[in-house]
């Protein structure tokens, strides 16, 4: 055994190191959480790092998890050693090929981050209904529970899977474990060496197909031979338990670290067992030791390898003396006898004879559920009682079907000398970051092991981040969250006042506050709550004003290393000179790249941090503050008030069953409850000076700026810093306008004050908006945004789109998203919703779009004061268009049912209004509206008539009126995962709108490259710059003939963009809408994104047009090229973005020739654009086709 | 015709150096400009204020949104090399170096005392023959004075030349209360060569966005008479190189600045607007015209116009501004 060596790392690059190490081929598809695993991967492919046998592995990203699967199971039968990384429906897409790659044979080892199955939801958080969902695939399962035994069992898993030839599935929980930093001891590669037979990989090798010594696999078989051929390979799966063992042996020889197939651990003489699988068995391996400690006799089994389940093992592994059984489960199976783990149990105690025992079963940790020592405890104590609850959960209230377990939360393992902090950041200001730095620093500097979790926001804009960090001399098994800490601290003063910071701090132990008051002002400023915690607990409280130190040192919002240096210089967690020194080493190793000034004023921060300290006394008494009201108001809903609010307020945890809809069917309208108040600074409309141009309201990605016109009438009741001008466009003669910001969902991006065309003449800085600090302006604002919601909003029916002035009172049906300050994509969302929200379904993609548009606690989708608003629902990432599809057909079905029966009554109902609601066009709101009177009338004439037709029809009236259906999503679906869905679906002549969010990059995780991004860029899985050109889904989808296309770029020509999303919602049949979305992940600022969209149709680099199938049917030339010639250099644009300029700070040589490239093929796409607008051919295809035949418009 | 000449000890086949410009940023441009008789060429300006720019940009573009949401914990894939920083610049320097046969001329815009020297050190070390100290800078502060802004030139000169062994010239602006009084203590700082003048990017204004708009004018040949006036009066002066730089378009203007005291002249503007073989035309236009009017060579022409020997010292100073406005407008009203 050699010395120990440890290091600081999370599970997720823990086992990707290893596996990188042992295989020659990755394929991968992005998906959270495993996400890191195969970065890591393309990251030290495209560094040159190579294996265990001196080759740089290639890693290839494919179009999905199947795409990945199916390019592994190729690798693998041509004799390469192959590994991905997967979870969820990422794993629930490799299923085809795993159950081939089993049925063959075929050692491999699949990496999985487990994470919970989109059911009633989505959910990015862990647990194990995916890794269930691939038990009978032939694969067999390997749980690690902690980050050390990520890499171990990784390990083990490959040497298993060479010599037993029995694929396996390797995993740990989502997040809980792959993104839990630890202490961990490394893994030699002389381990590795020893551990992986050489012998294996020539047996592997040796199976490839080659036409060198030709075999056939993958035959249909017949009845006759199809289920002697499965029995054929039972033997290796009754050898693979003991290959693990021998392999967990020889492990144990090697590091000194043993696992066996089932590890127990507990009281030899036990009589209460709980059994399970993951992270949680490291909550139940301290909660055992407390318990013992305590006298009881209780012990925890947990479960390494899962599949092959090992019976034998299994039941020689409890101790004898076992009287009551309690089996976990970290999933649900609906309807079953009892979830996966629990059944197994049974069944081998059953075939063992065992049947003296209580054994019972229950899920726990459901998407990353917190599990607790006090829940572990909860369950054993049920063991105790003669008949324990069985199928019971454990962890949540379910005061519907009562399957809960009682328990004490306030039951706590924690030791005393295991030092824990908790940390509240904003995620813009690098809180998390500095915490990572922290738990290195403390890890590797000290003999403490450490540990280090986050828990990151679903919002992107003004993302609340908490951090949790434990250091202590033993492991740290403590698989949950602090509940009870040494040291807080508070990283944006404004928390105070929305989150209870204070409620882990243990008595006397140390607060650490940023804040702008200075000493002698800031206990004022606290709210009292925290003034009573404070008293109360008698800290050590320390503050600085960490954004005014940051300011000075030039590093704007970012206060990570001034927090860090206040954490260590009060914690006492080293001596201070010593830990100084050490954050300084650590800031020039990891910002020594980016230049020696990034270094500079980062150790300029730690220097000041030092100076601008200070310790504040906490008075005796509380001293007065205002109470400070806390959204939702108490006109919110029922349903927000009794349910919503408690998840905005951090007490979701809290809900019982009850409370949640059975079916995840919630209310629209939700996200004005919030009022997160996230900007610093907000847009002031300057009344005098606006031109009333609507672009502001146009582009406001939160729909947080509005405009009215209304009877001046209303202004009676004004509140008296309530801005109007009479309107001044003509078909608003007589009204008054009014431009109103929503100061409380604002995120400040400034978009608005960027696009806004008016400057002031005596002072040209300043525009028809300008941004003020927003805490000045919140009150009376509010007052005035209450009273502009009350103003009547225009109906309708009246109102004008002909252009972006005209269409921007129509009232925006998606507003106050949790998106990015500045997201690109959801002003087109906002306007699709202002034009046709009132007859609305969406089919959203996963991706950015369904996170901000239908992640919990809220949903930005809305409704008009008529009641009516978006229906909204996300099926898969990859089906999107195929669901919306679905949607179609089956609401044309519906309105065909609704038409016949409306015949079959014609003459019951009147005639006339028979005729009329047949034969109406509704090509516009107008139409849509009389229509929706006349339904409204032939409703009240079908209660008078009481046939069951009457009645059928009364059902199903609505569907006269017409809907639309639109499809979302970005560009990772719509150009890879969900292309041929999309290409279908667009095929088929079904009259379904797509709106393409292009950001030319998979946004939500994290800036991987799609098919979309466009050459030259850096991205993920592309970070030598993007080789290939940006696939041209307008020109092949124009291809067809019978689709209405078209590109915009609201930033360059909004009218464009209004035209486009008006002609394609009037065009009878399929369209598409691709939409340049600028991304945080462009590296761009984000307030001037909408210069760049310009810039980016300038060069020609984006192409706005129009296809309308249209004008060939009238025998007009269907392409419309709306760009004007391109006007400046492709590197013009290029070099206002990031994503394009790293990659000239990282191979310049390579940049200057791709970007030579990129400019060629701007011109050479404009030429062949121009011909086709010209001759209206495609190739030897006409563009001029006639509309197809559509077969479900 | 001899038309050889010397600029910071180097010996050059001719006056005519390509100054700082875009046009240098690419290989294939300096080796035309060699082919078209350059004798030396000035690369375009390496910028530190650039370099620290692009550095707190990367850093703020990467950092930018990170370890906020669970699902993207970063945007930008994890880079190993990062080259935001001199590194292209000097990579430059080697090339041209390895693809021409005549001096190089780097070109150095420093923001920081440490920048300058650091900066330049890595320049000498890349193999530059000579470095030109561009020293580009708009004080705006009205509490500081001329003397401190003079003193920082001289501090910057000093300790470039104090740090580096290769020949330093300093590119410097107009505008300072004497000239001549600068370029003596810049040449007693070191600086073993000056460029008149720098120009300045002037800014513009949009009338339609109301937006400032800094652009690039390229220079017209009136623009000689600034660099011209002052290396007339500088020549014999004081011990140092001139080059004369700005609105040098024809071979009239090149011979112009030679009498006037140049040792070299610099072109920039008439490259961009006529394409770099145009140096050939008007090698081949100035030595026509030192034939045609029996001249041997440009060392026997230099400075035969300055201030010290031209026939009228006096028409190089300012009382002759009177009278040249008189004479102009006699010239232009002859009625």
């Amino acid at each position: 055994m050699t010395t120990k060596k440890f290091e600081m790392i999370d599970a997720n690059e823990a086992a990707a190191r290893v596996a990188y190490q042992l295989n020659e081929v990755i394929a991968l598809f992005p998906i959270t959480p495993a996400s890191p695993m195969g970065e890591s991967a393309d990251a030290w492919s495209a560094a040159g790092v190579k294996n265990l046998w001196g080759t740089v592995p290639a890693v290839i990203e494919m179009q999905s998890e199947g795409g990945a699967a199916g390019a592994i199971h190729g690798a693998l039968q041509t004799g390469a050693l192959s590994t991905t990384f997967t979870a969820s429906q990422g794993l629930l897409l490799m299923i085809p090929n795993m159950y081939k790659i089993a049925g063959e044979l075929t050692p491999f080892v699949l990496h999985v981050a487990a994470r919970s199955i989109a059911a009633h939801a989505l959910s990015i958080f862990g647990d194990h209904s995916d890794v269930m969902a691939a038990r009978m695939t032939g694969f067999a399962l390997l749980s690690a529970a902690s980050v050390q035994e990520a890499p171990d069992l990784t390990l083990i898993a490959h040497a298993a899977t060479l010599e037993s030839r029995i694929p396996f599935l390797l995993f740990f929980d989502g997040f809980r474990t792959s993104h839990e930093i630890g202490k961990i001891e490394s893994l030699e590669p002389e381990t590795l060496r020893v551990m992986i037979k050489e012998d294996w990989v020539r047996e592997h090798r040796a199976r490839a197909l080659s036409p060198d010594h030709p075999v056939i696999r993958g035959t249909a078989q017949n009845p006759d031979v199809f289920f002697q051929a499965r029995e054929a390979g039972n033997r290796f799966y009754q050898a693979c338990p003991g290959i693990v063992q021998r392999a967990m042996d020889r492990f144990a020889e090697l590091t000194g670290r043993q696992y066996h197939l089932f590890d127990y651990h507990g009281a030899v003489d036990a009589e209460r067992v709980v059994v399970l699988m993951g992270s949680g068995c490291e909550a139940a391996h301290e909660t055992v030791d407390f318990l013992n400690e305590q006298q009881e006799k209780v012990g925890v089994l947990k479960v390494r390898l899962f599949r092959p389940f090992d019976s034998q093992s299994f039941v020689a592994a409890l101790p004898p003396t076992v009287k009551a059984i309690a089996v976990l489960d970290r999933t649900k199976e609906p309807g079953s006898a009892g979830e996966p783990l629990y059944l197994d149990c049974v069944s081998a105690l059953q075939e063992a004879g065992r049947t003296d025992l209580r054994i019972v079963g229950g899920r726990y940790g459901l998407s990353s559920k917190e599990f607790t020592p006090a829940m572990v405890k909860g369950v054993l104590d049920n063991l105790k009682n003669s008949s324990p609850k069985n199928h019971f959960t454990v962890g949540i209230h379910d005061d519907v079907t009562q399957t809960s377990l009682e328990y004490d939360a306030s039951f706590s393992v924690e030791k005393a000398d295991v030092f824990r902090a908790v940390f509240y950041g904003l995620g813009s200001d690098g809180t998390v970051g500095a915490n990572k730095e922290s738990i290195k620093i403390i890890g590797e500097n000290t003999d403490n092991y450490a540990q280090a979790y986050f828990v990151y926001d679903s919002k992107k804009a003004g993302a609340m981040t908490i951090s949790h960090l434990r250091f202590g001399p033993r492991p740290v098994r403590s698989t949950y969250l602090i509940s009870s800490a040494n040291f807080v601290g508070c990283h944006q003063p404004g928390f105070l006042e929305r989150y209870s910071v204070l409620d882990p701090l243990l008595p006397h132990g140390t607060f650490l506050l940023n804040t702008p008051f200075g000493p002698d002002e800031l206990w004022t400023h606290l709210p009292e709550t925290v003034q009573e915690q404070l008293i109360a607990k008698r800290p050590r409280f320390f503050a600085i004003d960490a954004h005014q130190v940051a300011h000075n040192a030039g590093m704007g919002g970012r206060i990570n290393t001034i927090m860090q240096t206040c954490f260590f210089a009060i914690s006492g967690v080293l001596p201070r000179e010593e830990a100084i020194s050490a954050i300084k080493e650590s800031i020039r190793k990891t910002y020594g790249k980016k230049g020696p000034e990034i270094v500079q004023m980062n150790l300029n921060a730690v220097d000041q941090t030092l100076t601008n300290l200070f310790e504040v006394a906490i008075p005796d008494q509380v001293s007065l503050r205002a109470k400070v009201e806390q959204p939702p108001s108490n006109t919110a809903p029922a349903f927000v008030r009794n349910v919503l609010a408690q998840m905005i307020a951090g007490r979701g945890d809290e809900l019982p069953v009850s409370a949640l809809p059975v079916d995840g069917t919630f209310p629209t309208s939700t996200s004005r409850w919030e009022k997160r108040n996230l900007a610093p600074d907000v847009p002031v409309w300057d009344s005098d000076i606006c031109i009333q141009c609507g672009k502001c309201v146009l582009v406001c990605p939160h729909a947080v700026i509005r405009s009215k016109v209304y009877e001046p009438s209303f202004l009676k009741s004004a509140p008296a810093s309530f801005k109007s001008r009479e309107a001044r466009f003509p078909e608003w003669k007589g009204l008054h306008y009014t431009l109103q910001v929503s100061v409380e969902d604002c995120t400040g991006c400034g978009i608005c004050v960027d696009v806004c065309p008016v400057r002031n003449k005596t002072e040209t800085r300043l525009k028809a908006i300008n941004m003020q600090p927003q805490p000045e302006l919140v009150e009376t604002e509010r007052q005035n945004w209450d009273f502009f919601s009350a103003l009547p909003d225009r109906e309708r029916q009246y109102l004008s789109f002909e252009n972006v002035r005209a269409m921007q009172v129509a009232q925006p049906l998606f507003e106050f998203s949790g998106a990015c300050a500045g997201c690109g994509e959801t002003p087109y969302i906002k306007l699709l919703t202002q034009l046709f929200g009132d007859r609305l379904l969406i089919a959203n993609a996963t991706g950015c779009s369904s996170i901000y548009g239908g992640n919990l606690p809220t949903t930005p989708y809305s409704t008009g004061i008529d009641g009516y608003g978006p229906a909204w629902s996300n099926s898969l990432f990859e089906d999107a268009a195929e669901f919306g599809m679905g949607f179609r057909v089956s609401l044309n079905k519906q309105r065909e049912f609704a038409a016949e029966l409306l015949q079959k009554l014609n003459g019951r109902v009147n005639e006339a209004l028979v005729q009329e609601i047949l034969v109406t066009d509704q090509k516009d709101a107008a139409g849509v509206f009389s229509q929706r009177e006349r339904v409204a009338e032939l409703k009240r004439q079908l209660l008078t008539i009481g046939t069951d037709d009457a009645r059928r029809l009364l059902l199903l009236a609505d569907t006269l009126v017409r809907k639309s259906v639109w499809v979302i999503g970005g560009d990772g679906w719509g150009y890879d995962i969900g292309y041929g869905g999309l290409d279908h679906v667009l095929a088929s002549g079904c009259n379904v709108k797509v709106l393409l969010l292009d950001t030319e990059v998979y946004s939500n995780t994290g800036g991987q490259c799609s098919k979309a991004t466009p050459l030259g860029a850096v991205a993920k899985f592309a970070s030598g710059g993007k080789r290939v050109a940006k696939k041209d889904l307008g020109l092949i989808t124009m291809s067809y003939g019978n689709v209405y296309v078209a590109c915009v770029a609201m930033g360059a020509k909004d009218e464009h963009t209004l035209k486009s999303f008006l002609e394609a919602e009037a065009y009878d049949g399929p369209a598409l809408i691709i939409a340049y979305s600028h991304c945080i992940a462009h590296g761009i600022n984000m307030t001037t994104a909408m210069q760049n969209q310009k810039a980016a149709v300038q060069s020609g680099q984006w192409l706005l047009y129009r296809y309308n199938p249209e004008l060939a049917a009238k025998g007009e030339n269907p392409l419309h090229i709306d760009s004007a010639p391109p006007k400046i250099p492709v590197a013009d644009y290029l070099k206002l973005e990031n994503r394009f300029r790293m990659l000239s700070n990282s191979k310049p040589e390579d940049a200057k020739h791709l970007f030579q490239q990129a400019q060629e093929n701007v011109t050479a796409r404009w030429q062949l654009y121009q011909r086709l607008a010209r001759n209206g051919s495609i190739g030897g295809a006409s563009l001029a086709t006639p509309v197809n035949e559509k077969v479900t418009k | 015709m001899n038309l050889k000449t010397e600029y910071l000890g180097l010996r050059l086949r001719t006056p005519l150096v390509p100054s700082a410009s875009p046009l240098s940023e690419s290989l294939d441009n300096i080796k035309r400009m060699e082919d078209a008789g350059a004798s030396a060429i000035v690369l375009h300006s390496l910028f530190e204020e650039h370099i620290t720019f692009e550095r707190h940009q990367l850093h703020h573009h990467v950092t930018h949104g990170t370890e906020s949401y669970a699902e993207a914990l970063t945007y930008c894939p994890e880079m190993s090399v990062l080259a935001v920083g001199p590194e292209s610049y000097l990579d430059e320097i080697v090339a041209a170096k390895d693809a021409t046969s005549i001096p190089i001329i780097a070109s150095l815009n420093g923001s920081t005392l440490g920048g300058w020297t650091d900066y330049a050190k890595r320049i000498e070390e890349a193999g530059a023959d000579a470095l030109e100290l561009n020293i580009y800078w708009i004080p705006t502060d009205p509490e500081l004075t001329g003397a401190e802004v003079e003193l920082r030139y001289k501090q910057i000169v000093s300790q470039v030349n104090g740090t580096i062994g290769i020949p330093v010239a300093v590119k410097l602006s107009p505008f300072f209360s004497n000239v001549a009084n600068m370029a003596k203590a810049l040449a007693e700082a070191g600086a073993r060569g000056l460029v008149l003048f720098n120009r300045f990017y002037q800014p513009d204004i949009d009338l339609e966005s109301l937006d400032i708009t800094p652009n690039i004018l390229l220079s017209t040949p009136m623009a000689m008479r600034l660099p011209l006036r002052w290396i007339a009066i500088l020549r014999d002066r004081i011990k140092v190189d001139l080059a004369a730089t700005s609105g040098v378009h024809r071979a009239t203007d090149v011979i112009k600045l030679l009498l006037a005291g140049a040792d070299v002249t610099m072109l920039c503007s008439v490259l961009l607007r006529h394409g770099i073989d145009h140096l050939a035309v008007i090698e081949r236009d100035v030595e026509e015209w030192l034939e045609k009017h029996e001249y041997e060579s440009v060392a026997q022409m230099k400075g035969s116009m300055s201030q010290k020997k031209c026939a009228d010292p006096t028409a190089f100073e300012r009382a002759q501004y009177i009278r040249g406005i008189s004479t102009s407008w006699r010239t232009s009203n002859p009625s």
